[in-house]
């Protein structure tokens, strides 16, 4: 029974892990994909918003309103840095994008140690979802993990709905697919790409806000998701939103299952993962081509 | 040295190298050992040159091989027992060119935004070796206790324990893989890399092998990345995970733009103004307190550069001479 259980409580934290590499993946590739940037600053997002959490919560007391406040502020950080920076590298070569990207790392990474510090950092649970699910008769899995789960399922759905169903995602799909036949066709491609970009920054930063209970906050907690991220975006493909979500619950999966039973080599098993698809399919699993 | 090279600036470098070659004379240990890890910086810089600036592939991975050929002396050489440097050395070659090989006929099946981040997540992959198993020491990093010998059993040439002799050891170096490059991009290889940059498809349509020529300049490029690794565990006499972390890749890529891409001056120039620029921001009599957040500064530093010197410092210099078809070639 116990066996079972372990079994079930690792499958859920792959699925819940996954799901959050989703949020920050999903942004990344849709950055690259239809504004064709490459933007290495985007774990910083993430870790920004892990440190909302700490410090927004610890002022107000509860998570939620943690949450309710870290999110229009880090679409006004990504309205901002698009509007004053990245703007002026879309038609630059990617190295450029590279560089730019990389010197916002060093500026985030300083700016939270001179605003926040350099300690690690925990963050309550909100009370009502601070409970378990007994499993077994010695093992239980917690709410909070299962309610992170259904949040990102319900973001899945609802870029699903926005990208497939309304007008904006129309744009969005017709600026993947052809960036200048869009622009020629009246759209506001500016606006369009400071919207995408603002989303990106969100979701990215909401992850880690929700992230904040289960990972803790720390320095460069970003880099590692990004690089994961990575992975994730060159499996599934660039700018496909469901290569996406496939990508991350694959790299969740194998990267828990990994810790549990492989732990010597957990580390590289998802870039394994990621030259295997490379030989076999070098454009990623979901990228039409 | 290099044909397309104007007598002026002939001179300049061979001024430069005399400049360098006399340091030593001073007596400043710690300049002497900071110009040391610059040069050797410099080699690293070079080696990325080759593919960013001359063959048009960004990556973002090549502390891989840094780090590969630095693990690559600690491992091979008893702790101990000193061992003669034509073996350590080719041996951690080797396995940078066995690395490179592999891992090229991977990444070079990308192109692009995919190859930036392929390229990345090898170098990450290396990294966790090292960081997550026991090969070489785990997290902590192992030390090289004894420097290699420069010659065979009882016979040793030159002695690489003195500080002086290495640097003017690092120096020969630095200026032989200058010119061994000069020479291999004056070559018909070296012609076809910055053929394959401009072009790759009419490359490829006039009979030109792309594949091939990409994975050799490619192993080419790790190889000389490992030469400068290789120095820098020799002069630290200790290495961890952080040689083969993703800034040490990022840290390179800034030198090669920051100098001047697609030159091989450039990453020299970048190299030099980099580690300086790194040791003025961490400088706590100049920026007191403030010192300790010298990223900010070198982050707002990268972020200047990329918006308004894309060619670099040697750009900058070039702009005034202006039109003069110089070898490099920028797309």
């Amino acid at each position: 029974m116990d066996q079972v259980a372990s079994v079930l409580i690792q499958l859920l934290n792959g699925v819940q892990y996954g799901l959050l590499l989703f949020l920050v993946a999903s942004g990344l590739t849709l950055i690259f994909g239809i504004m064709g940037v490459i933007n290495l600053a985007h774990g910083s997002f993430y870790m920004i918003g892990a440190y909302l959490a700490w410090s927004l919560s610890s002022m107000t007391g509860n998570l939620l309103y943690a949450i309710l406040i870290g999110i229009p502020l880090s679409v006004a950080l990504g309205l901002f840095l698009e509007r004053f920076l990245i703007r002026y590298f879309y038609h630059r070569d990617h190295l450029y994008q590279v560089l730019v990207t990389y010197g916002l790392i060093l500026i985030f990474e300083e700016l939270r140690s001179l605003l926040w510090g350099d300690d690690v950092q925990g963050v309550a649970v909100p009370a009502i979802l601070n409970h378990s699910i007994p499993l077994s008769d010695t093992l239980s899995y917690p709410v909070y993990r299962l309610m992170m789960s259904a949040v990102c399922l319900a973001i899945a759905l609802g870029m699903y709905l926005l990208i497939q169903r309304t007008r904006l995602g129309m744009m969005i799909r017709a600026g993947a697919h052809n960036r200048e036949m869009t622009e020629a066709m009246g759209i506001n491609i500016r606006l369009l790409f400071a919207l995408v970009f603002a989303l990106g920054v969100a979701l990215a930063a909401f992850a880690g806000l929700i992230a904040a209970p289960v990972s803790s906050v720390y320095p460069n907690m970003g880099s590692q998701v990004l690089i994961i991220c990575f992975v994730v975006v060159v499996i599934g493909g660039i700018g496909s939103v469901k290569g996406a979500l496939f990508g991350a619950l694959l790299i969740g999966l194998t990267d828990t299952f990994g810790q549990v039973y492989l732990p010597q080599v957990a580390g590289m098993m998802v870039y394994l993962l990621m030259a295997a698809v490379l030989i076999f399919r070098p454009e990623g699993l979901f990228r039409k081509t | 040295m290099p044909m397309h090279l104007s007598l002026p600036t002939r001179l300049l470098l061979l001024a430069a190298i005399a400049g360098l070659a006399l340091f030593p004379l001073t007596g400043s240990i710690f300049y002497m050992q900071l110009l040391t890890k610059v040069m050797i910086l410099a080699i690293f810089a070079m080696s990325l040159d080759l593919l960013v600036g001359y063959t048009g592939l960004v990556s973002l991975g090549h502390a891989a091989f840094f780090g590969l050929a630095g693990y690559g002396l600690a491992l091979v050489q008893p702790a101990y027992d000193p061992m003669s440097v034509f073996v350590s050395l080719p041996a951690a070659l080797a396995l940078c060119a066995l690395f490179a090989l592999a891992s090229g006929a991977l990444v070079l099946r990308t192109r692009g935004i995919y190859f930036i981040m392929v390229t990345l997540a090898f170098a990450q992959m290396v990294y966790f070796v090292f960081h997550d198993t026991k090969v070489g020491g785990g997290s902590d990093g192992i030390y090289i206790n004894m420097k290699p010998v420069v010659g065979w059993g009882d016979v040793s040439l030159i002695n690489l324990d003195n500080r002086s002799t290495l640097y003017w050891v690092v120096l020969v170096l630095m200026v032989a893989v200058y010119l061994l490059l000069a020479r291999i991009l004056q070559s018909n290889f070296g012609r076809a890399l910055q053929g394959i940059k401009v072009n790759e498809h009419r490359m490829r349509a006039i009979g030109f092998p792309v594949f091939r020529y990409q994975l050799g300049v490619y192993v080419l490029s790790g190889v000389l990345a490992g030469l400068a690794g290789y120095l820098a565990a020799l002069q630290f006499g200790f290495v961890n995970p952080e040689i083969v972390s993703w800034h040490q890749s990022g840290a390179v890529l800034m030198m090669v733009i920051l100098g001047g891409m697609g030159t091989l001056i450039g990453p020299i120039v970048g190299a030099f103004a980099f580690v300086l620029l790194e040791e003025f921001f961490k400088d706590d009599t100049v920026f007191g307190a403030f010192a300790k957040h010298w990223q900010l500064m070198m982050g707002g530093l990268i972020v200047l550069v990329a918006c308004f010197l894309p060619r670099g410092l040697v750009g900058l210099l070039q702009r005034r001479k202006s039109g003069e078809g110089e070898g490099g070639g920028h797309a």
